[in-house]
């Protein structure tokens, strides 16, 4: 075991960003055009990358699996985007955007890197609203704000429903800019296979054409790996169905190291699961806790009656319902952060009290906000003696303006009315903290390979804020890898061109071309989802909202045993040369089967409870997590020694300088 | 349920393609469209059969990736989704359901469901953007008021997601609506004003070139558009066109 160090600048936390800029290597404009990049993913983090890089002239060649940039994963997010702007004037600044994230990320983030994410997050902002993002206004024209889980002020920008689809139309109408321009090369339809490294640093990839099934080198100075968490391990998650680990997992097996690959964040507020064909699971907006509560019933029995419909809920007086979030955290109630709200839920549900056929669903409901809303409509519009039914009437219309299409999603999945009766939510995975180790110039431990975004480790610690994943997306690729990788690419200004001929593309396109044919040949008996769904029982079962250790070990067993059988027996169908979509994603389950195994045994090692890991040898009395600072306040850096189980750990020390270690409590 | 699919196999974009029929059983109500499509699938990918090649990502109704044109309508029967989010019990035991991809010349079919809506892009990349960079040194946020009823209109106009309905619905194939919120969005917003002659100028011209047809003022794509963009879109895109062209 070594630790490794995070190149975080020297000096007083508040001036490290800027002092840093003012001292690092710059490149010449006429030699940013000799320069290649590549980006790897069009989300939030890659799309403002690409753009930025174009517009600061180094030529662009930007990557995605889609037919378009436009439709990665971040247009889904719906809540909202974290800055520190202070226009509710509630006393809001970046010390406190920084303070809540650390806090937030159960003391597990990089001090230096959150600090840096909280000075930023105002530009972003600015940058947004130049570019045409619709954000909320008020009547006054100015800008709206709500609040999200984990935070006492309102700090968070939105569009309606839809904030994440907002951001990236306006990253991906950057990038259009420089497409048009001639200065970003899109390879739509492209899934990076393979980096390839020359001299021990990054110069190219190795893609596939998902059309063609063609197999393409493409060369540059430096690759950004922007392609989003991994989620998808297991199975149902809100993730896209295409998200993958691919690309990050390919960094990893060539020298980058991956960092906290247990902390992972499943979400409170998910529509539950209906059966066993379910493909994936869908998120509501947690700004829904703003006025949302969430109960199950007080008695067994009226559980059981809810379950067999004889029942509703609507049936059950207040003093008949328990608001465990109300009773167990009344400072944050129902707005604690995520992992709390979800291991709430899984708490009740556990010990009997689920509201649906399955056990596993609670109740979300509006009724409270519906008659606080209209009893103020009301007054507004001076109504005396308002009827209760026009109370209601008028209170759903506000609630309507501001959470209508939420309201009009689930109705349409579910087929239940949630004005009408409560909704029914359930935990489900949604983000990952962990990811590929980068220091603090967001580099990885290939020198020229960067990763950011969701790929990355850095910023959420052990759990991570609502609407801090935008801000940490944007953040990255506008405002921080700009700066960060001209400092190295200053030195490659007489590198000239680099060349596919040479004998590491050859090897590299070997590799991927072997692999491809090996599944193509196979010609085995199960499908690839087959493997994919058992890899996902395994990682929600063992490796899910609570872990032990005899439960990750049995995990390790069983994804090694199931990674032999999938390599024996998995059946893909058609030819590599043509549009395969079993063979994109048989590849894609393969590494999957490879990062559970390094998922487990990172949780294994983690003997503590830390935001979303959270290890039932480890917790207080009441049942909160409880971390051990003394022995694992460090980041685990996983370096790939040839299989998963002979990884090989390093320890980044986590340093806090400025914020006092502290249990953290939202009673 | 038990149920009859039509649908359209083409194995690339020079073969002729046609009609296939398949039979799946015991579906659930619960299931979303494509879960059905992932039913037949592992059931083909069992039998040896080469699956339904079809466009899908977020299945929540957001990337605007998924495209079936399900008996004779996009995203099939319901109003206000997408395919993804359209559920099984919209149909009944027994149904024949027709499974076609999303038609027009400007969107050539590359694999059974599976269509290039690259044109989409190039509209885009012709003007739909506000020349800023990056930077982040632009004014605050707060200093450019916008009233919140331009706001919101252009927050409507804005939540196109690109999955190009509107035009696999028009008798012209015309892409007029997925244009004219883009036109739209900016034209509300101040930010929009300085570049709107270009912009409107350009999208169209690019438009034109990609062979979408004509708007004849039938009013299909509105019904038709998952997100209930508005055919005002277009009567706003229209003038914006004139009193650029008038400009020269």
């Amino acid at each position: 075991m070594s630790t490794i160090s995070s190149k975080v600048p020297h000096g007083p936390l508040a001036d490290k960003w800027s002092k840093y800029k003012e001292h690092i290597d710059l490149v010449n404009p006429a030699n940013k055009r000799n320069i290649d990049i590549i980006v790897v993913g069009t989300g939030l983090a890659g799309g403002s990358a690409a753009a930025t890089l174009a517009e600061l002239g180094y030529n662009v060649k930007s990557f995605c699996y889609q037919d378009s940039p436009r439709r990665a994963h971040s247009i889904a997010a719906q809540g909202g985007i974290n800055a520190s702007k202070n226009y509710q004037g509630d006393g809001d600044s970046n010390y406190r955007l920084f303070y809540d994230t650390v806090k937030g990320g159960d003391y597990r983030s990089r001090e230096a890197n959150v600090h840096r994410l909280a000075e930023v997050s105002g530009n972003i902002i600015d940058q947004c609203v130049a570019q045409g993002v619709p954000f909320a206004r008020d009547y006054g024209g100015l800008l709206d704000n709500r609040s999200f889980g984990g935070v006492l002020v309102s700090r968070t920008f939105y569009a309606k429903g839809q904030t994440g689809q907002q951001l990236l139309l306006g990253a991906y109408s950057a990038m259009n800019r420089q497409i048009a321009r001639g200065k970003i090369t899109m390879h739509n339809r492209h899934e990076m296979l393979d980096v390839v490294k020359v001299e021990g640093k990054a110069r190219g990839i190795i893609a596939r054409n998902l059309i063609t099934g063609e197999i393409e080198r493409h060369s540059a100075h430096a690759v950004v790996i922007a392609s989003g968490g991994y989620g998808n391990v297991y199975f149902l998650s809100t993730n896209a169905m295409g998200s993958n680990t691919t690309a990050a997992w390919k960094i990893h097996k060539k020298g980058a190291y991956f960092a906290n690959p247990c902390y992972t964040q499943i979400h409170p507020t998910c529509i539950p699961r209906s059966g066993d064909y379910q493909s994936k699971l869908t998120l509501m907006s947690e700004s829904l806790r703003n006025d949302g509560r969430i109960w199950v019933p007080k008695n067994l029995d009226d559980v059981k009656a809810i379950r067999e419909g004889r029942k509703k809920p609507l049936d059950l007086t207040e003093d008949q319902r328990d608001y465990y979030l109300e009773r167990r955290y009344p400072a944050f109630g129902n707005l604690v952060p995520r992992d709390v709200a979800s291991r709430a839920a899984k708490e009740r549900c556990d010990a009997g009290y689920g509201v649906n056929a399955t056990g596993e669903a609670v109740y979300l409901d509006f009724a409270t906000s519906f008659e606080r809303y209209g009893k103020e409509q009301a007054k507004i519009h001076n109504i005396s003696n308002p009827s209760e039914a026009k109370i209601m009437e008028l209170g759903q219309e506000i609630v309507k303006a501001k959470y209508g299409n939420l309201f009009q999603m689930y109705e349409k999945i579910v087929d239940e009315n949630p004005y009408k009766t409560p909704m029914m939510i359930y935990p489900a995975v949604h983000y990952t903290m962990g990811g590929v180790w980068v220091d603090y110039n967001l580099m990885t431990t290939i020198p020229g390979c960067y990763a950011i975004g969701e790929a990355n480790f850095s910023d959420h610690g052990a759990n991570r804020l609502g609407a801090s994943a935008l801000m940490q997306g944007l953040a990255d690729g506008y405002f921080v890898l700009p700066y960060t990788i001209g400092d190295y690419l200053a030195d490659d200004i007489r590198t000239g061109k680099i060349s596919t001929d040479g004998p590491e593309f050859e090897a590299a396109e070997k590799d991927v071309t072997n692999r491809i044919e090996l599944f193509i040949n196979n010609e085995g008996t199960h499908s690839v989802d087959y493997y994919h769904k058992k890899l996902g029982k395994i990682m929600w079962d063992k490796c899910g909202m609570s872990r032990n250790a005899e439960g990750l070990k049995t995990a390790i067993i069983e994804i090694t045993a199931l990674r032999e059988d999938f390599w024996q027996n998995v059946n893909v169908p058609g030819t590599a040369t043509e549009y395969n979509e079993q063979l994109a994603k048989a590849g894609r389950v393969a590494d999957f089967l490879e990062l559970g195994e390094l998922f487990a045994k990172d949780a294994l090692v983690r003997e503590e409870s830390a935001g979303g890991h959270f290890r039932e040898e480890y917790q207080t009395e009441d049942g909160e997590a409880k971390r051990d600072d003394k022995n694992f306040a460090y980041v685990a850096a996983w370096e790939y020694r040839g299989k998963p189980s002979e990884a090989v750990l390093h320890k980044e020390e986590l340093v806090f300088e400025d914020i006092e270690l502290k249990t953290r409590s939202y009673k | 349920m038990n149920l009859t699919l039509k649908i359209w196999r083409q194995k690339g974009p020079q073969d002729k393609g046609g009609i296939v029929d398949y039979k799946v059983s015991d579906i659930s109500e619960h299931m979303s469209f494509l879960e059905m499509m992932d039913v037949l699938n592992e059931q083909l990918v069992n039998k040896g059969e080469e699956p339904v090649a079809f466009d899908h990502d977020c299945r929540e109704g957001i990337c605007g990736m998924c495209s079936m044109y399900i008996n004779g309508e996009a995203h099939g029967p319901n109003r206000g989704i997408t395919t993804c989010q359209l559920h099984m019990r919209t149909f009944k035991n027994g149904d024949t359901i027709y499974i076609e991809p999303f038609r027009a010349n400007a969107f050539p079919v590359i694999k059974d469901l599976v269509v290039d809506r690259s044109s989409f892009d190039r509209i885009q990349q012709a003007g739909g953007y506000i020349s800023v960079n990056t930077s982040g040194n632009t004014q605050d946020a707060n200093s450019l008021p916008i009233s919140k009823e331009n706001a919101d209109l252009a927050m409507d106009a804005a939540a196109c997601i690109g999955c190009g309905a509107c035009v696999a619905t028009c008798k012209n194939a015309s892409a007029m609506l997925f244009v004219s919120a883009k036109v739209s969005q900016f034209s509300l917003l101040p930010q929009g004003q300085v570049e709107a002659t270009d912009r409107v100028m350009g999208m169209v011209k690019q438009m034109d070139e990609e062979g979408f047809g004509n708007c004849t003022n039938t009013g299909a794509c509105e019904v038709e558009c998952p997100k209930g963009i508005s055919l005002d879109n277009i009567a706003r895109m229209n003038r914006e066109y004139f009193s650029a062209s008038a400009k020269g």
